[in-house]
């Protein structure tokens, strides 16, 4: 289970991505953070993202479009 | 994202200073209709999100983007690609129906509807996303001169600039936008 849950629903570009950074705030160190977005841009995006924030994107899926992005704040 | 710094030479000094490797970026902002409205805040405040320091310069119709109150349209005049999803079509408007009183009124309020249909956000959510994560905004003091524009027309936040202060943000940017 995720420490923290982002529903990113029914958003377009760039808002899943702007939403999440907002969220991040409110997650810890070493604490993981969930998205849910029907967006399929923000496959690549969240990859994008984590690569050039330093988070990590420990898992990336997709259920009845619905895409979800599990992502964990580095360990400080 | 890595610490580490590139070392250059200072012509001044001739010593080496480091120059932190934080990846900056700038966008000059020229037009002010609702759809090209939507590049330059989607890019600042993506890239705001991704941790890089932006700073954005409005200029000529990109300057009234700065007012408190927003009503942006469009025009399909001169502008061959724009069709909407119509119908399980896309249309699009000959150039001389689009000179007709009301139509750009129309196009604008059916771009409008479309976004919100599609979860696009509004330029003025956009914009506060940007001024949220401490992005700059440079008014363009000729093109607030020219236009008979006030800086107290425009929201709180951007101050008042002009090319040189522009150029400077740019040499030390990594990525340079015109839009």
């Amino acid at each position: 289970m995720a420490d923290h849950t982002l529903d990113a629903k029914g958003l377009n570009c760039p808002l899943p991505i702007l939403k999440a950074r907002k969220a991040l705030k409110d997650v810890a160190a070493g604490e993981t953070l969930e998205i849910l977005s029907t967006d399929p841009g923000s496959v690549a995006d969240f990859e994008a993202f984590c690569r050039q924030t330093g988070n990590q994107l420990l898992e990336s899926s997709n259920e009845d479009s619905v895409f979800r992005f599990l992502i964990k704040r580095p360990a400080a | 994202m890595s610490s580490e710094a590139q070392v250059v030479s200072d012509a001044t000094q001739g010593a080496p200073v480091a120059v932190p490797e934080t990846k900056s970026m700038s966008i000059i902002v020229t037009k002010g209709s609702l759809d090209w409205a939507y590049p330059p805040f989607i890019l600042a405040s993506t890239a705001a999100a991704m941790g890089l320091p932006v700073t954005m310069f409005f200029t000529f119709y990109g300057l009234p983007l700065l007012l408190k109150k927003l009503n942006l349209q469009l025009t399909a005049a001169g502008n061959p690609a724009m069709k909407m999803p119509m119908m399980g079509a896309h249309m699009g408007l000959p150039n001389l129906l689009t000179a007709l009183p009301g139509v750009d009124a129309a196009c604008t309020v059916m771009m409008k509807n479309l976004m919100n249909k599609k979860g696009v956000a509004p330029i003025e959510d956009l914009r506060e996303a940007c001024l949220d994560a401490d992005v700059r905004m440079i008014a363009c003091q000729m093109t607030l001169d020219l236009f008979e524009y006030s800086i107290d027309d425009m929201i709180e936040g951007p101050e008042i600039g002009g090319a040189a202060t522009y150029i400077e943000v740019a040499a030390n940017s990594h990525i340079n936008l015109f839009i």
